[in-house]
């Protein structure tokens, strides 16, 4: 355990509870290494078809003919769909757009008009009886398009920036009138930065391709086995798109190999197997190629301007951030960019603006911590930037100026230990030995920097629903429609259930993945223990006092005259506390009651009224070393040390591995990771992962996650803030302040690739 | 379905000889570590595949003349790990460490290395044209994403490069390649191999269509102690050099006697002028002797939008495998004198 403490930091709690807290290995970790694990391309039904996505190669321009007839002819194949032979599905955009869809717009429809909206969209749909046919079929398949000119340079075309004109559930507008008054204060400030800072576009590319096995039934229904981070969100557009009835439709994904945003809403496999599947009242498959991954969403490019300024004694007194994104000609996609900076620091006076770029590209999607990755690489880098102008240390300047409360919104933080995730952070990293001026330290051919950054990111709760069915063998099942996108959602919500129902963990087994379950949001935004945890806490507790009224039946009473406050609720039964001899064992209260089982769900609402009055957000603290060589420019990330203020940790150990891979995303993001878009032809040309750079085993060294311990009884029953996001944000402009450190040289485009330091 | 024909060769001259009959349509394959990955793509379409792998061809023996001869199906690894190889032509197996990943050393045989085609991203993409792949179709490369394609002998056909570490080390090691075809055996001095890409960019070699490489022969060498391969990247590993120098050094105390530089991840071919490596003999192993070299090598260069970087770059990468071959082999540690290897 000794270990574990120095891992983790003081905030390992080994004592109070039994199972939360502790670090637990991964319960589906068996089935995932044995391979009985099975995911959405897995599920094999009898007589199934193969769908083969045929993709455009042009990106704007009207399709003129497509081979069909000529391709149908070819052994094997069933049927090659097109926009002209595509049954008909829902008229209105109203019924294409998903629980993550903006408000309006028009949600893309595959297969649905002539007209090419980007390149590399689905085309064609050929299907055949075995892959392999349809996949040398959709090679045969010709379009022929009549070229139009398309726009997919954001760069070239700011000129068409706009504010949005839509809204979407989580999005927060940037403020339309200013705080204060930040240009005067710009002007009248001794110390200030004005600088652009750029992003290219960023794939989410999890490592399992996108599938869809439409199982159709002899009844007509529809099973489908999808790779979702929301199945009741799939199967609602299902339903809705298709115009059939949610009694007719279920979405299963037990598991899957990574999503980080690109799986929130439905993708457009699942359309396709659907349409197929229903045209042909047969089983269809449909999957992605490695290729076609590159063609439904990203992180959308951005070009930021900031203005930054701070007094003589440093006290921050403007900042003026814009951010340009781009967007799709048919959607405007919404995330939070710029208000993180009006969050970060106490400053009196604050503009932001964000505004959008319609491009013949396909609709960007959130992508792990979306806007705020985006936001904060450039204002933590200004800010860093701004403290060296003002001649002080990085962590000094934001201490000095740290925020007591979110002048947003004006509410204090319902948590915020982020001062102490700067102490520990910076105390196990050596931060205090840090020369001010960059390039002053080397070792050999390297120059050596120190660079650091913070971030937020907002502990959000939905409504969701748990159920719990508990057997007479004692076993409790738990249950709720959610998704485990690699997060360790399984093993959190058994640990959940397990202590707050008292039933011992090996005993209880978590399912979720499947519409047909109790209600549960899409699997996003961090906030999974938050919502779907605390539904499951809740539905504990009711199952607590369901047994203790049975257990008033037992003979003999042992429990004798003990409210359920005097009970301890562990291993299977309920003892009067400092009273083990006088219990009752769950299975003895089902006996007595007559019962075989007890089943109960619950619903679970944020408490609103609480949560209102207070600003509620995860915090991080990223110091990173980078070693830069004089005069090759590659670049080294010899070390990151990352402090998490995130409420309550539940599992260490799950929790370690999800802020380390955000960490590497981090870096990946700093130094690698750029979709190359070529103008010309309107088109993503480093379309696979030999080309699409992310880090490999040698880009990655130490990495150390700390967690610093909050008390938060406001944002959710469970105290946890969700950590999905927050181990991300702050981490490329740590990076990358280090660059500057280790070289002198503000490089403001990302990624910083070696070029960019010769 | 695209059939192709799969036969298994018993021997070299059953390899030449199905190769001759498929007409220029088939392919050798031995790892199959490139080809497997192009058929996918369907960027080859072989009507006949001819399965080399279990020809005699793995053995790595002394030459007659003193030097070592790689057998052609010897694989990358095991080249790369020989105690001959890691002695006598360090720079060979450290080139051939910096390259793919373990595994796929394991399965890349020597013969295939020199054959593999460039990672140009237009190459690998059917739907826009691409001379190489479609000879006559144009070259969007040359206005659009080609950070990863060449600066010198690029043409106005095709600006691709080779993508192989392992060729550039065997270009600075004057290697020669040993082919067996209908007409009988022949030799390929290593620069005579393979070719500019001019107006014929699909021709990428001077290997006959019914000729097979059996070896490549490694002459004597006297740069071991002074042999280095350095290569600059996009990542630490698993990627393919955006320049790379193989530097030799034949030293007297401080004292060039002979030099030889070859460049990678900026040709089409491994690069070489010895000419310019002339310039370091009499010299002494200085910075100041080495930046006219790198000069030379890229007087005639010429970037594209997203690769003017490389000449600079270049230059810089051939200055300091100068000044590592000068230190010595033994005092390097891996790849650009770092400890990372692959």
């Amino acid at each position: 355990m000794s270990v574990l403490k120095s891992i983790f930091g003081q905030d390992v709690d080994t004592t109070s509870s039994t199972y939360l807290g502790k670090p637990t290995s991964r319960v589906d970790g068996p089935a995932k290494v044995t391979g009985g694990a099975k995911y959405a391309a897995e599920f094999n039904v009898p007589n199934l078809l193969y769908g083969y996505i045929v993709s455009s190669g042009a990106a704007r321009g009207t399709i003129r003919s497509i081979n069909a007839a000529e391709v149908e002819q070819v052994s094997g194949v069933v049927k090659v769909f097109t926009h002209d032979n595509a049954p008909k599905t829902a008229y209105l955009d109203r019924s294409h757009r998903d629980q993550i869809a903006p408000d309006s717009g028009s949600p893309f429809r595959p297969l649905y008009q002539a007209e090419l909206e980007y390149s590399f969209q689905p085309v064609a749909l050929v299907v055949a009886d075995s892959f392999e046919a349809a996949r040398y079929a959709a090679s045969l398949v010709k379009v022929e398009y009549d070229l139009k000119p398309h726009e997919t340079d954001l760069r070239a075309n700011l000129g068409k920036a706009h504010p949005p004109t839509d809204t979407r559930a989580g999005y927060v507008s940037a403020p339309k009138k200013p705080r204060g008054t930040p240009d005067e204060a710009y002007a009248a400030a001794a110390h200030k930065v004005e600088a652009e800072y750029s992003q290219p576009i960023e794939f989410h590319l999890p490592m399992e391709s996108y599938a869809s096995t439409a199982a159709y039934g002899e009844d007509g229904k529809l099973t489908i086995y999808q790779k979702t981070q929301g199945v009741q969100n799939c199967q609602e557009y299902v339903c809705s798109v298709f115009g059939l009835s949610s009694g007719d439709v279920q979405v299963i994904s037990p598991y899957m190999g990574g999503g980080f945003g690109s799986g929130l809403r439905p993708t457009y496999d699942i359309y396709l197997s659907v349409l197929a599947a229903t045209a042909l009242k047969r089983s269809v498959r449909v999957s992605m190629t490695r290729q076609q991954m590159f063609s439904f969403s990203h992180r959308p490019e951005a070009i930021q301007h900031l203005k930054l300024a701070a007094r003589e004694d440093g006290m921050l007194d403007s900042v003026t951030h814009t951010a340009i994104e781009e967007t799709s000609q048919n959607e405007e996609y919404l995330e939070t960019v710029v208000n993180w900076s009006g969050l970060m620091y106490n400053c009196p006076n604050v503009r932001l603006d964000h505004q959008l770029v319609n491009l013949d590209l396909a609709s960007p999607a959130d992508m792990r911590a979306p806007g705020a990755v985006t936001g904060l690489y450039a204002y933590e880098c200004a800010v860093d930037e701004l403290a060296y102008q003002a001649k002080m240390d990085p962590l000094a300047f934001r201490e000095k100026n740290y925020a007591e409360k979110d002048q947003n919104a004006d509410k204090i933080f319902s948590s915020k230990e982020l001062r102490e995730a700067y102490r520990q952070a910076a105390a196990r990293f050596g931060w205090k030995d840090r020369p001010l001026e960059p390039r002053s330290m080397k070792k050999g051919s390297d120059l050596i920097g120190w660079g650091m950054a913070s971030g937020s990111w907002e502990a959000m709760q939905g409504k969701a629903a748990a159920k719990l069915v508990l057997t007479a063998d004692g076993k409790l099942l738990a249950s709720s429609a959610t998704s485990d996108i690699g997060t360790g959602t399984y093993t959190v919500m058994t640990m959940i259930a397990a202590e707050f129902s008292g039933v011992a963990i090996e005993d209880v087994t978590f399912q979720l993945g499947d519409s047909s379950m109790v209600y549960s949001p899409v699997e996003g935004g961090s906030w999974t223990v938050s919502s779907v945890g605390s539904a499951v806490k809740t539905v504990c507790g009711e199952l607590r006092a369901r047994l203790f009224k049975l257990a008033g039946k037992v003979d003999g009473a042992p429990l004798g005259d003990a409210t359920i406050e005097d009970l301890t609720f562990a291993n299977g039964a309920m003892h009067v506390t400092g009273n083990p001899v006088r219990n009752v064992t769950y299975t003895e209260a089902l006996r007595a009651g007559k019962l075989d089982r007890l089943e109960l769900d619950t619903t679970e609402l944020p408490q609103l009224a609480k949560q209102a009055t207070h600003a509620l957000y995860s915090h991080s603290s990223v110091f990173a070393e980078v070693s830069v060589d004089e005069d090759l420019g590659t670049i080294h990330v010899n070390r990151v040390v990352s402090a998490i203020a995130g409420g309550r940790i539940l599992n260490p150990k799950t929790a370690r591995s999800q802020i380390m891979g955000a960490i590497v995303w981090g870096i990946s993001m700093a130094l690698e990771e750029e979709g190359m878009l070529d103008d010309h032809v309107g088109r993503f040309m480093n379309h696979n992962y030999a080309e699409y750079h992310i880090p490999v085993a040698a880009d990655i060294h130490d990495i150390e996650v700390i967690f610093v311990p909050e008390h938060d009884e406001v944002v959710n029953p469970l105290g946890a803030k969700g950590l999905g996001e927050i181990g991300m944000v702050g981490v490329a402009a740590a990076v990358t302040n280090a660059v500057w450190h280790a070289t002198g040289k503000r490089v403001r485009s990302l990624p910083v690739t070696l070029d960019k330091l010769l | 379905m695209i059939n192709f024909s799969y036969s298994r060769a018993g021997s070299v001259a059953e390899a030449v000889g199905a190769k001759g009959k498929a007409d220029g349509a088939g392919r050798f394959i031995a790892g199959g570590t490139n080809l497997v990955d192009l058929l996918k793509e369907n960027v080859e379409r072989p009507c006949a595949v001819i399965d080399i792998s279990r020809l005699p061809l793995k053995t790595i023996e002394e030459a007659p003349d003193g030097g070592l001869r790689l057998g052609a199906l010897a694989t990358n690894a095991d080249t790369a790990y020989h105690p001959e190889v890691q002695r006598r032509y360090p720079a060979l197996s450290r080139a051939i460490l910096a390259g793919a990943s373990a595994q796929l050393r394991n399965m890349a045989t020597n013969g295939g290395n020199l054959l593999q085609r460039t990672r140009c991203y237009y190459f690998y993409d059917v739907a826009l044209p691409c001379n190489k792949r479609q000879p006559g179709s144009g070259c969007p490369a040359i206005k659009g994403q080609n950070r990863v394609c060449g600066v010198l002998g690029t043409s106005d056909d095709c600006i691709a490069t080779h993508p192989s570490d392992m060729c550039i080390a065997l270009a600075a090691l004057e290697a020669a390649v040993r082919v067996s075809g209908p007409r009988g055996e022949r030799t390929i001095p290593f620069a005579e191999f393979h070719t500019l890409p001019g107006h014929t960019p699909d021709i990428e070699n001077t290997l006959a269509p019914d000729e097979i490489i059996t070896a490549i022969d490694l002459p004597p060498s006297p740069y071991a102690g002074h042999s280095v391969y350095t290569k600059v990247r996009d990542r630490a590993s698993y990627a393919f050099a955006l320049v790379s120098v193989a530097a030799l050094l034949d030293l007297d105390g401080d004292t060039i006697k002979s030099a030889r530089v070859a460049l990678g991840g900026v040709a089409h071919k491994p690069w070489r002028l010895p000419e310019a490596e002339a310039l370091l003999t009499g010299k002494t192993a200085t910075k100041e002797n080495f930046l006219p070299v790198a000069q030379a090598l890229f007087a005639g260069a010429h970037g594209y939008e997203h690769n003017f970087f490389k000449i600079e770059l270049g230059k810089r990468a051939v200055v300091r495998a100068l000044q590592l071959a000068a230190r010595g082999t033994a005092a390097i540690k891996g790849v650009n004198g770092q400890t990372a290897d692959a």
